[in-house]
Parts: structure tokens; C-alpha cells; sequence
């Protein structure tokens, strides 16, 4: 009971904290349609191409967008003592760090999936793929942040650790980016969409199930 | 292994005599295996003289994987057992690996443009060796980034863990991704089909490299251990003052 | 409940801080840790914490609940404040985290009524500590390890703490704290560094 009631009250106080801290998931919002802007400026206006790559490369954008929330992560609650007040807790550091990680996706995770809706569209995804690839990236999101919980607990020590949690964590993404990208692509050309994404489901299930393992053992080393 | 060089005076003691050896047994090796694969060994029946460049890209493919699995073997040692030493192997493992998985990788690249006609191929092989190349970087970035030395042992130990776990699942994924897209399958010379006259160069070459990391670990971990102890003298005598 | 360190000896940095400290603190019993900057009384009450483990030695907390992180308040230098976030959300979210009830006017008992629905970012130093200090009446746990406790506070907020401390003592809490001012009536005091 106390267990779940310290993990409600850390997911809810990253929640308010991700929403009071300017605007939330603004940011990376932002960032996600203004990169993506980007594409069809890269690759020129060609319907027929955009359509190809467009809804893959969405994966790209949305992974980087991700990459950058991920360096205030633990470096604030580090810099301000409230880590230490995890580690003494009832519940286990595994958890509470699974509940900051959840705050996150539901922060930041589901306002890029649905921003993914119009975006797909303008890079003239057909509409009838442009739900898989808004469900794909809210999955993908959640194998995101779960290597990027790890990532960002490594370097929570480090000043200015965006560029080193991006190294970090990079080779975590490809399994993930490989596959949601397939499903894309796969529900964009009318395939079978439905392996890629199981196998994209099975990377977010690893991720959120190890991440937090090694998040919290990356925690104690720093609180050492 | 592990537990019986843990103790820093024997592995200075053994490394001393080891070191060399190990340098002489490298040196011998290539000025044995690199004629014989370039000059002796016979051309590939359908790559042609290309195809020698293998001698020098498939034992650096086999170490790049190899020495990731000794820095796992050690970080794990390290973390369970708490052995210094263990962490100074992982870490002086590390820059030889990333060298060695370049090596790989643009001796790979030099082999393709003549085979299939281009510099690159996202092939399963190239593309989780390209990914176990950055794991190496990640591995030493993070050693980089982290001033106090034991919490950035344990931090990397924990690192290299995770990736040791990433590689195969990478491999597999991009496996999958390409007999999707079934772009051309590249079929290596390798494994039990090869010829002998060609099989026995290449193990020379892969007992040269093998020999190579040796000394060149030897003689990494000494340096880290004398550094070491000159740090700590620094210590003692800014304390004692 | 009562506190025994025994043959203790802790590394930071590759340095050895010391070795073989012993003591033990009874209910109701203030330990105060005094020495030099870089003595080691912050990383003895982080050991305690259980956050940092020691080279050699145990620490044991006997009696009571099984877990000790559920039995310890850990005050550190700094105080664990959101900026955005007003000083009853705090309290709520520390009595969820650590397991306690948020019971009787703690705002008020800290002199925080004023400043109570402010964001933390406008807070002054002292006020924020004083906030920091609310968080070990929110949960009731044995021990208070307080690691300079006292700085930022006024006299007022001393006295308060001074209060604070002896109620603690009064109901068989044990306080360990690290000072480099004195600091109330300690029964017991530990030089390190010497």
C-alpha cells in the first residue's frame, strides 16, 4: 500500500513538474514538427518520395525529439537532494524510477503521437497509415525512454550530459527504430504491418522492463 | 582468471616478462601471416586478389567482438567481486576493441567496393558491427565524463553489461530488417566451406591479432596501474602536508 | 531501536576518510559530529543512510521495522525543493513518498503559514530550509541524521529546530548531526579528522 502510494506520488510530481516547467511537452513538440518540417525541405516536394520515406523518417525525428528531454531527467533531483529522498522511500528505487519514466511518456510521449497524426499527413502519408504509425510511435516512445531512463541515470553526474546521453543511448534505439520505422512503411505500401509492430512491442516491453533495473543501479552508484 | 591476477603486485610481476613475449609473439605472427595471405595464399576463385583483404577484416571482426566479450566478462567481475584490476582490463580493453572494430569496418568498406560495386552495404554484419563500433565509443566517452574513477568503473561495468546485451538483439533486428527489404545477399567466404590453403592463413592472422591485444592490454594496464599509484603517492603527501 | 557502529571505515575518492570508529546512540540520545572540512561527517551520515557503502565495519540499526531506509530522515545541504512547486504540495509529496500521514499544522509549527501557498523558487533561503525541516515531521521515523542542520536558519529558526530536536528526543528519536556551530544539548559528541 505504501509501495503504490510512493510511486503515485513520484509519477504525479513529474507529471506537474513536466507540465508547471514551461509548458511540458512544448518543447519537444516544437521540436518534433520543426524537424520534420525539415524533410521535405532535405528531400524535395516530390509527392510520390515524401510519401515513401516520410512516415519512417518521422522515427527519426520523434527519437531525437525524445533524446532531448532526457538530460534533465535525474540531473535536476540529483543538483537539489530530492534523489536522496527516493532512496528512502518504501518502495523499491526501481520503481519510483519506472514511475518518473511513466510520467514522461504520458508528458511527453503522447502529445508527439498525436502530433505524429498531422505531420504524417503533411508528408503525404496516406491517411489510412497514419494511425499505425501514431500508435507505433507511442509504443516506440515508451522503448525510448526506457533505454533513455539508463542513459540519463549513467550521466546524471555530468554537466552538460546531453551529448554523452545521446552516445549512450543511440545503440539502445536501433532495434526499436528498426522495426516501428518497418511497420510504417508496411501500413504506408498496404503490407502486413503486424509483425514489425509485434516486434516493436517486444523492444518496449524489454526496455521498460530493464531500463529502470539499470536506471536505479546507475542512481545509487552517483548517490554514493 | 580474474580472481587469480586481482592481486595488482602479481600481475605487475607476471605482466613484466608477459608484455614482451606476447609484443615478440605479434611481431612474429604478422611477419608470418601477412606475406602468406598476400603473396602465397591462392586468390579467391570468384572474388579474385579482392578477396585477400579478408585476412586482414575477418580476424579484426572476430577481436572487435571478442574483446567486448572479455571487457563484459571483466566488467561483471569488477561489479560482482569488486576487483580493481578487473576494471583497469575492461578499460584498457576498450580503445582496442573501438580499433579493431574500425579496422573492421573500413577494411570491410574497401572489400565491398570492388565485390558489390559500393562503399558500404547495410548488411546485418556491417551494420551491428557499425553499432558495437559506437557501443566502444559510448563505453570510453562515459569513462571520460565521469572524474571520480571507481563510480565511473561501476558505471561503465553496468554500460557495457547493457550493450553486451543490445548487440545480438541488434544483429537480429537488422537480419529481420533486411530480409524484408531483401536487398542483395552478400555471400562471404567463411566459416567450413574454406579451403584450407586459405583457412590456415587466416588463423595465423586471427593468433597475430589476438597476440597483438595482449601486449597492447599488458602494456595499457600497467600504465593505468603506475598512474595509479603515482596518483595516490600525489594524495598521500597533499594530505600530509 | 538504537544505533551501534562498530570498526567503521569509509573511502571517498580513493582516500581513506577513517577507520575503526565505533559509537552507539541509545533512544533519545543527540550525537553531534564535529571536524574540519573534509573530515567525513557528511559521508559518515550518508553511510548511516545507507547511500554509501562503507570499505570496512558495520552500521545497525536494531529494532523496529526490517527495512532501515524506511526508518531514517536524511536532511542533506540541500533542501529537495521544486521551484514551481508551492510548500503543501511539498508536504503531500514527501508524506506519499516516505510512508507518512500528514498530521497537525506542520506549516504553521514551522513558521511557514505566510509563505504556505508560494512557489518554492520565491522562498528565501531560510524559509526553504525551514521547509526542508517540515519534511521530518510529515513521516515519523527513529532516526534524524542533519547534516548542517542549522545554516540558513535565523535565530528564531534555531530556536525552532532547537525545539524540534528535543521533541524528537523527548519521544525516544535518536539525532545525529553533523555541525560545525554547537547546536542544541548533544549527549554525546564525535571529532573526526583527528
Amino acid at each position: 500500500m505504501s509501495i503504490l502510494r510512493a510511486t503515485a506520488a513520484v509519477f504525479r510530481r513529474d507529471l506537474a513538474l513536466a507540465w508547471a516547467a514551461g509548458g511540458g511537452a512544448a518543447a519537444p513538440v516544437g521540436f518534433f514538427i520543426g524537424a520534420t518540417t525539415l524533410i521535405p525541405l532535405t528531400a524535395g516536394p516530390d509527392r510520390a518520395t515524401l510519401a515513401l520515406i516520410g512516415a519512417p523518417l518521422l522515427w527519426l525525428t520523434a527519437a531525437l525529439a525524445a533524446l532531448m528531454v532526457l538530460e534533465r531527467l535525474f540531473q535536476a533531483d540529483l543538483e537539489d537532494g530530492s534523489l536522496d529522498q527516493l532512496l528512502l522511500s518504501p518502495a523499491p528505487l526501481e520503481l519510483l524510477v519506472a514511475a518518473k519514466g511513466a510520467a514522461l511518456w504520458v508528458a511527453i510521449g503522447a502529445p508527439l503521437a498525436l502530433a505524429a497524426i498531422p505531420m504524417a499527413l503533411a508528408m503525404q502519408t496516406p491517411p489510412h497509415a497514419a494511425p499505425v504509425v501514431a500508435l507505433g510511435l507511442l509504443v516506440g516512445l515508451a522503448a525510448f525512454i526506457g533505454a533513455g531512463l539508463f542513459g540519463a541515470a549513467l550521466a546524471a553526474g555530468v554537466r552538460r550530459g546531453g551529448v554523452l546521453i545521446a552516445i549512450l543511448v543511440l545503440p539502445f534505439f536501433a532495434p526499436p527504430i528498426i522495426f516501428g520505422a518497418s511497420a510504417a512503411s508496411a501500413a504506408v505500401e498496404h503490407g502486413l504491418f503486424t509483425p514489425a509492430f509485434s516486434l516493436l512491442c517486444a523492444c518496449a516491453l524489454g526496455a521498460v522492463a530493464l531500463g529502470p533495473i539499470g536506471a536505479a543501479a546507475a542512481l545509487r552508484l552517483h548517490l554514493e | 582468471m580474474f580472481a587469480y591476477f586481482a592481486n595488482p603486485e602479481r600481475f605487475m610481476r607476471i605482466s613484466a616478462w608477459a608484455l614482451p613475449i606476447a609484443a615478440a609473439l605479434a611481431v612474429l605472427l604478422f611477419a608470418i601471416g601477412l606475406p602468406w595471405a598476400f603473396l602465397f595464399a591462392p586468390p579467391d576463385f570468384r572474388q579474385g586478389e579482392s578477396a585477400r583483404i579478408m585476412f586482414v577484416h575477418v580476424p579484426a571482426a572476430w577481436w572487435a567482438m571478442g574483446i567486448y566479450t572479455f571487457m563484459a566478462i571483466a566488467s561483471f567481475t569488477g561489479l560482482v567481486w569488486r576487483h580493481a584490476l578487473a576494471d583497469v582490463a575492461a578499460r584498457a580493453a576498450a580503445p582496442i576493441g573501438a580499433a579493431y572494430a574500425a579496422l573492421c569496418l573500413i577494411t570491410g568498406s574497401f572489400w565491398g567496393q570492388p565485390t558489390w560495386g559500393t562503399w558500404w552495404e547495410w548488411d546485418a554484419r556491417l551494420t551491428s558491427m557499425l553499432v558495437l563500433f559506437l557501443t566502444y565509443v559510448g563505453y570510453l566517452a562515459l569513462w571520460a565524463a565521469i572524474e571520480d574513477e571507481t563510480r565511473a568503473a561501476r558505471l561503465a561495468a553496468i554500460l557495457c553489461l547493457a550493450g553486451f546485451i543490445n548487440i545480438p538483439i541488434v544483429h537480429f533486428s537488422v537480419d529481420w530488417w533486411n530480409s524484408l527489404h531483401q536487398t542483395a545477399s552478400i555471400i562471404r567466404s567463411g566459416g567450413s566451406s574454406m579451403d584450407k590453403s586459405m583457412m590456415q592463413p587466416l588463423l595465423m592472422m586471427a593468433g597475430a591479432y589476438l597476440a597483438a591485444f595482449a601486449a597492447l592490454l599488458m602494456a595499457g594496464m600497467r600504465a593505468e596501474v603506475f598512474r595509479r599509484r603515482v596518483s595516490a603517492a600525489a594524495l598521500r603527501r597533499a594530505r600530509a602536508s | 531501536m538504537d544505533l551501534q557502529v562498530e570498526g567503521l571505515a569509509l573511502d571517498r575518492g580513493g582516500w581513506r576518510l577513517f577507520e575503526t570508529l565505533s559509537f552507539s546512540a541509545q533512544p533519545g540520545e543527540h550525537v553531534a559530529l564535529t571536524g574540519p572540512n573534509g573530515a567525513g561527517k557528511t559521508s559518515l551520515l550518508r553511510a548511516i543512510a545507507g547511500f554509501l557503502r562503507p570499505s570496512a565495519g558495520t552500521i545497525a540499526l536494531r529494532g523496529g521495522a526490517e527495512d532501515p531506509a524506511t526508518r531514517i530522515h536524511f536532511l542533506g545541504h540541500r533542501d529537495g525543493l521544486k521551484a514551481p512547486l508551492d510548500a503543501r504540495a511539498h508536504l503531500r509529496h514527501w508524506a506519499a513518498l516516505l510512508g507518512g500521514t500528514e498530521t497537525g499544522d506542520v506549516i504553521g509549527r514551522l513558521g511557514l503559514d505566510r509563505v504556505a501557498d508560494l512557489p518554492a523558487r520565491t522562498l528565501s533561503a531560510g524559509q526553504s530550509r525551514r521547509l526542508a525541516l517540515a519534511r521530518l515531521l510529515v513521516a515519523s521515523r527513529p532516526v534524524w541524521l542533519l547534516d548542517e542542520p542549522a545554516s540558513a536558519l535565523d535565530a528564531e529558526g534555531k530556536a525552532l529546530l532547537n525545539g524540534l530536536m528535543d521533541t524528537h528526543r523527548a519521544g525516544g528519536g535518536i539525532v545525529i548531526a553533523a555541525v560545525h556551530e554547537p547546536l542544541g544539548a548533544p549527549s554525546q559528541t564525535i571529532a573526526l579528522g583527528l
